[in-house]
C-alpha cells in the first residue's frame, strides 16, 4: 500500500539507505530496546480512501445540529457572528498556515506585519498601551492575566466577580491552584458585581480584581466605581471583555484597567465547538515586559528598511525558562490573523454598526418577550445578552425551540442554582427581526 | 519575493471607504444614550483600517509572498515537524457541522462532534500505549503543564506533600522547566553523558523523597533514543516520582515503542506537529493527554465518556484537577489530526515514523563529513550538526542559517539544544521527497565551501529576500509594539 502523503519510492528507499550505509530499516530502530518495541500493528482504524473519508467525516458532521440551518440564540462566550468571505480565502493563504512562528524574520515579514496590526487593533479597541500577538483564549487569558497580576504585585489573593463567565472562573481557579494563589469570589446583585462586598474584600493583600465587561449576563459593569475600590488598595485592575462590544462600549482602558484580555472569537473564528477561539491580552506599557506570549516589534533592517520582528523575548520560556512569565509558546496566531481580516473587512465604521446592530436588536428582544409578560429580572444596562426567567425548565423549552428551528439560550441554572428555569438569550446582528419575533411567539406558546 | 516596501493596512486606509456589507437595522432603534449611562457610550472611534475587500485581499496576498510555509518550500526545522498539511483536514475542519456548532449546545445536538472526539481519545490513547486521554490542553505547552498539575494532584492525594522537583535533562526544551514553575515545581537539571543520553549516575543521584517527577522526551532533542529508558523508569518509580513525556518527538516513533510501554504515567502530544494539524504561524495547535490508570481520576473536566450508544460529558470528578480550557479543547484541531489518523491507520502512522527516520538518517550521513556531527549513532527523525568547524573560519550558525534563506528554504533550528555549541538542529520529516532532500545537501555542502572560500557571502546573508537582517536589539531597546498613526 500507497500513501499520498509519502513520496518515497522503493528505488529511493534503496539508494538513500546505501548513501547512509544502512543494511535494513530494522538497523535505524535498533537501539529501541526489545521489551520496550511495540509488536503487532496499533488497533487504530484501518486507512480510508480520501472519497470514503469525505462521506465518513460529513457524516460525522452532518449528526450535528448547526447554527447556519438552525437561527441560534446562544452565545454565553461563543458568538454567531456575520464573517465577512474574505476572511476564509485570506487563512486558507498556505503561506500563513503551513508556516510555524516566524522565528527567521527575513522570510516571516508577512506574517509578522499581519500580527503587529493585529495588536494595533487590540490596543484601538481596548484603549491600552501594548497588546501580544494572542492567548489560546480568553479563559486561559483571564488566568494568565491573575498570574501576572500576582507576580508584579508580590501578592497572592485574587478577587474575581462571580459575573464572570463560569468556565473562565473554572480555569483561573486551576492555574491559581498551580501557584497556591488564593481565589475569593465576590457576589453578585442584581446581576452585577457587589460592590459593597468588593469593597469590603479588596485590602492591601489583594494582587488584582477581575471582572468581565459586559458581564457574563450581558449586562455593563461599573468599572468607573470598581477601578476606585481597586486602585485604592494598589491593586491591578483586571477587565475580560468581548472586543466587539467595544465598537460601541466605553473602553476599559479609558477606565483605568491595567490588563485587559478577552477573546476574538467574534470577529470571523467559527465557533467550532468551543475552539480554537483566540485569546488577546492588553495591558498599560507599564506591564510591557511582563506580558506572557509572543510581542512583534517594529524594526529597521541594515538598509534601514522597516520591519518586524518578535522581541522582548527575554520574558519567555525559551530563554528565561524555569524564570519565564509564562510557558507559553504556540499561540493561535492563524485566528489572530482571521480576527485581523474581519477587523479590517469592518472597520472603523462597520464595528459601530455591528455594535449598535447588536444591542439595538437585543434590546428588542427584550422589549418583546416583557411584553408578553416574562419577567426579565435583571435591569442595567446591556449590550447583547439579557437574562429572561421562562415557566419551565430550560432543557426541555430548548428542545422545543429545536423543533421549530432555532436554537435556544444558555440554561443558566447549570452554574447557578438560583437562576433555575432562567435563559441568557443573545441576539447577534445576524438574528432577523422575524425570527425574533418567532423566538417570542414559540416561548409565549409554551 | 517582491522587495518593495510593505504598506501597513492602516497606511491604506481613507475615510468613509468599507469592506463590509450588513442588512439595514430591521427592529425599532432607541436612542443609544436610553440604553447606556453617557460614560459608557465610547465617544472616540477604534481608529481600524479603512479598506475596500479588494485592498484587502491584495494586502494580505502580498504579506503572503513575504511568508514561507512548508507549501513554499522545505522546512527542516528542528524539533517542529514541519510536514506536509493535508488539504482534505481544511476541507473537513470547515464542514458546517464541525465549524457552525456551538459548544454549549444540548449534548443530544453535537453527538457527531462528541463521536469524533471519543474517535480521537481512542485512538491517540491507543498510539501512546496510555489508558485514557483528555483532549482539552490547546497546545504542547499548556498539556506539559495540565499533566504536571495532575501529577501534583495524584501526590498530594497520596498524602505526600514533599514532592517539590521535576527533573528534566540539560538537553530539554525552555518550556519543561517553564510549566514546571507554572505548575507550581522547581525543576532540577540532570545531566547527559557523552553520547547524548542521560546520565544514569547522575539522575541516580538527584532522584528522592522530593521528586515529583522525570520530564523526559525520547527520542530525545538530539534526535536521540534513550535506550536506558526502563532503567531510567525504574529509578524513578522507585523513588517514588512518576514520568512525563513529552510528545514533541512523537513522529519517530509510532508503531514502533510506544510511551506506554517505555514506563511513562502522562504524555502529552503536539497535534500541529505529529498529526498535521497545520502550525498556523504559531499556533493554533492542539496539545492531548495520556495518562495511566492511576492519574484517571485527576483528568482535568470534563471527561467525555460513552455512554450507552451515544456520548456525554461527565462533570463530577471529585479528584479532577479542574478545568485547564473553557470547553473542550481545539476542536477544529483535533478534526484535523483525526482526520489525518484516518487517512494513515495503523500501517501508514508506522510508515510515517519508518520514512521520518530514514530521511533524517540520509541527510545526516550525507552531511556527516562536511560538519561537525558530535553524536555519531542513528539518529530517529531529527539529529543536530555542530557548526563549530565553520566558526573558527569566522562563520557563524546564525550566518549559514541566513545563507540558506537564499537557497529558498527555512533554516533548520539553531543554537538549540543549547549543550551543543553553534548548532544545527535538521528535521527533514517523512513527507519530503528524495530530490528535496538532495537538492537541500547540494545547498548545505555549499554553503560549507563559501564558509572556506567566500565568508562573506555567508557572513553577509541573506541577499535576496525582502529584507536584509533585522535590528533586534533595537527593537528590544526601544519597542515600537503597535502602529501610531
Amino acid at each position: 500500500m500507497t500513501f499520498r502523503y509519502l513520496p518515497m519510492t522503493e528505488q529511493d528507499k534503496k539508494e538513500m539507505m546505501e548513501a547512509a550505509g544502512i543494511s535494513s530499516t530494522e538497523e535505524l530502530f535498533k537501539d529501541i530496546p526489545e521489551n520496550v518495541r511495540f509488536k503487532g500493528d496499533l488497533q487504530i482504524e484501518p486507512a480510508l480512501p480520501e472519497p470514503e473519508l469525505v462521506k465518513y467525516m460529513s457524516m460525522l458532521s452532518q449528526k450535528n445540529i448547526n447554527t447556519k440551518e438552525y437561527a441560534s440564540f446562544l452565545g454565553a462566550g461563543v458568538y454567531d457572528h456575520y464573517t465577512p468571505s474574505i476572511v476564509n480565502h485570506v487563512t486558507l493563504r498556505s503561506e500563513f498556515y503551513t508556516a510555524y512562528t516566524p522565528y527567521q524574520p527575513e522570510i516571516s515579514q508577512g506574517e509578522l506585519q499581519a500580527i503587529f496590526e493585529f495588536q494595533t487593533m487590540i490596543c484601538e479597541l481596548t484603549g491600552m498601551d501594548v497588546a501580544n500577538s494572542s492567548m489560546y483564549d480568553g479563559g486561559t487569558a483571564f488566568a494568565e492575566a491573575a498570574l501576572l497580576s500576582a507576580g508584579q504585585t508580590k501578592r497572592k489573593k485574587i478577587i474575581v466577580s462571580k459575573s464572570v463567565h463560569p468556565e473562565s472562573l473554572a480555569v483561573l481557579q486551576t492555574y491559581a491552584n498551580g501557584q497556591r494563589l488564593e481565589v475569593v469570589e465576590v457576589d453578585t446583585k442584581d446581576g452585577l458585581t457587589d460592590l459593597e462586598e468588593l469593597k469590603n474584600t479588596v485590602d492591601d493583600e489583594t494582587a488584582c480584581v477581575l471582572v468581565q465587561y459586559p458581564n457574563f449576563f450581558g449586562q455593563v459593569e461599573p468599572l468607573k466605581d470598581i477601578e476606585e475600590i481597586v486602585h485604592s488598595q494598589k491593586a491591578m485592575f483586571v477587565v475580560s471583555s468581548n472586543p466587539l462590544s467595544l465598537g460601541v462600549l466605553t473602553p476599559p482602558g479609558k477606565f483605568g484597567a491595567d490588563i485587559v484580555v478577552g477573546d476574538a472569537q467574534v470577529f470571523g473564528i467559527p465557533q467550532g465547538f468551543g475552539g480554537p477561539h483566540c485569546g488577546y491580552f492588553a495591558v498599560t506599557k507599564k506591564l510591557m515586559r511582563k506580558v506572557p506570549g509572543r510581542l512583534v516589534g517594529q524594526t529597521v533592517d541594515e538598509n534601514g528598511k522597516r520591519g518586524f520582528v518578535l522581541t522582548l523575548q527575554a520574558r519567555e520560556q525559551h530563554i528565561r525558562r524555569d524564570k519565564a512569565t509564562s510557558n507559553i509558546c504556540s499561540n493561535q496566531a492563524l485566528n489572530a490573523l482571521a480576527a485581523s481580516v474581519a477587523m479590517t473587512a469592518l472597520g472603523k465604521q462597520g464595528i459601530k454598526e455591528v455594535a449598535v446592530q447588536n444591542i439595538q436588536k437585543a434590546h428588542y428582544a427584550k422589549n418583546i418577550l416583557s411584553e408578553k409578560g416574562f419577567n426579565i429580572p435583571y435591569e442595567a444596562p446591556f449590550f447583547n445578552e439579557f437574562v429572561v426567567k421562562l415557566n419551565g425548565p430550560v432543557k426541555e423549552i430548548n428542545k422545543k425551540l429545536l423543533e421549530n428551528g432555532m436554537i435556544g439560550g444558555y440554561d443558566l441554572g447549570r452554574d447557578f442554582p438560583e437562576l433555575e428555569n432562567h435563559m441568557l438569550i443573545a441576539v447577534t446582528e445576524l438574528r432577523t427581526k422575524s425570527e425574533i419575533d418567532k423566538l417570542a411567539t414559540v416561548l409565549e406558546g409554551l | 519575493m517582491n522587495t518593495q516596501d510593505q504598506l501597513l493596512i492602516f497606511e491604506l486606509s481613507k475615510e468613509g471607504r468599507v469592506g463590509y456589507s450588513l442588512p439595514a437595522l430591521d427592529v425599532p432603534e432607541a436612542d443609544l444614550s436610553s440604553l447606556l449611562p453617557d460614560d459608557y457610550v465610547r465617544t472616540e472611534h477604534a481608529e481600524l483600517p479603512q479598506v475596500s475587500e479588494l485592498q484587502i485581499m491584495r494586502h494580505y496576498t502580498a504579506l503572503s509572498k513575504r511568508n514561507h510555509g512548508v507549501d513554499s518550500g522545505f522546512y527542516p526545522l528542528g524539533s517542529c515537524t514541519m510536514k506536509y498539511n493535508p488539504k482534505i483536514n481544511e476541507d473537513v475542519a470547515r464542514y458546517a457541522g464541525f465549524a457552525q456548532i456551538h459548544p454549549l449546545q444540548e449534548e443530544e445536538t453535537v453527538q457527531g462532534a462528541m463521536e469524533m472526539m471519543y474517535n480521537l481519545q481512542t485512538s491517540l490513547a491507543e498510539i501512546t500505549g496510555m489508558d485514557e486521554v483528555t483532549l482539552q490542553p490547546a497546545a504542547g505547552a499548556h498539556g506539559e503543564w495540565t499533566g504536571l498539575m495532575m501529577i501534583r494532584a495524584y501526590h498530594e492525594a497520596n498524602g505526600d506533600q514533599k514532592r517539590t522537583k521535576v527533573i528534566v535533562p540539560d538537553s530539554a526544551h525552555g518550556t519543561n522547566p517553564a510549566s514546571a514553575t507554572v505548575a507550581g515545581f522547581d525543576s532540577i537539571t540532570v545531566k547527559s553523558d557523552d553520547r547524548g543520553l542521560v546520565d544514569l549516575d547522575d539522575l541516580r543521584r538527584v532522584v528522592g523523597e522530593d521528586t515529583a517527577a522525570l520530564m523526559l522526551t525520547n527520542p530525545n532533542t538530539l534526535g536521540l533514543f534513550e535506550e536506558h529508558i526502563l532503567e531510567m523508569a525504574a529509578i524513578v518509580h522507585e523513588a517514588g516520582g512518576k514520568l512525563y513525556y513529552d510528545g514533541a518527538n512523537m513522529n519517530a516513533i509510532m508503531g514502533y515503542t510506544r510511551p506506554g510501554d517505555m514506563g511513562f504515567d502522562v504524555v502529552h502530544l503536539n497535534l500541529h506537529k505529529t498529526f498535521t494539524g497545520p502550525h498556523g504561524g504559531g499556533g493554533p495547535g492542539s496539545g492531548p493527554v495520556g495518562v495511566k490508570k492511576d492519574l484517571i481520576p485527576f483528568l482535568p473536566k470534563p471527561v467525555l465518556m460513552k455512554k450507552g450508544e451515544g456520548f456525554t460529558f461527565e462533570y463530577d470528578r471529585p479528584q479532577s484537577i479542574g478545568r485547564v480550557k473553557p470547553y473542550y479543547g481545539n476542536f477544529g484541531i483535533n478534526v484535523r489530526a483525526y482526520t489525518y489518523i484516518r487517512t494513515m491507520g495503523p500501517i501508514g502512522l508506522k510508515q510515517v515514523s519508518e520514512y521520518a527516520v530514514l530521511n533524517a538518517n540520509y541527510l545526516m550521513r550525507r552531511l556527516e563529513p562536511h560538519f561537525d556531527l558530535p553524536f555519531t549513532q542513528h539518529c530517529k527523525h531529527e539529529f543536530v550538526l555542530s557548526g563549530k568547524r565553520q566558526k573558527k573560519l569566522g562563520v557563524r550558525t546564525l550566518d549559514m542559517a541566513k545563507r540558506l534563506l537564499d537557497f529558498g528554504y527555512h533554516p533548520p533550528t539553531i543554537y538549540f539544544p543549547l549543550s551543543v555549541e553553534e548548532a544545527i538542529m535538521i528535521e527533514p520529516t517523512e513527507t519530503e521527497s528524495k530530490e528535496t532532500l538532495d537538492e537541500f545537501i547540494d545547498a548545505m555542502i555549499q554553503i560549507a565551501k563559501e564558509a572556506e572560500e567566500t565568508p562573506e557571502v555567508v557572513q553577509e546573508a541573506p541577499h535576496s529576500t525582502v529584507v536584509k537582517r533585522l535590528d533586534e536589539a533595537m527593537a528590544a531597546r526601544k519597542p515600537v509594539l503597535r502602529h501610531v498613526k
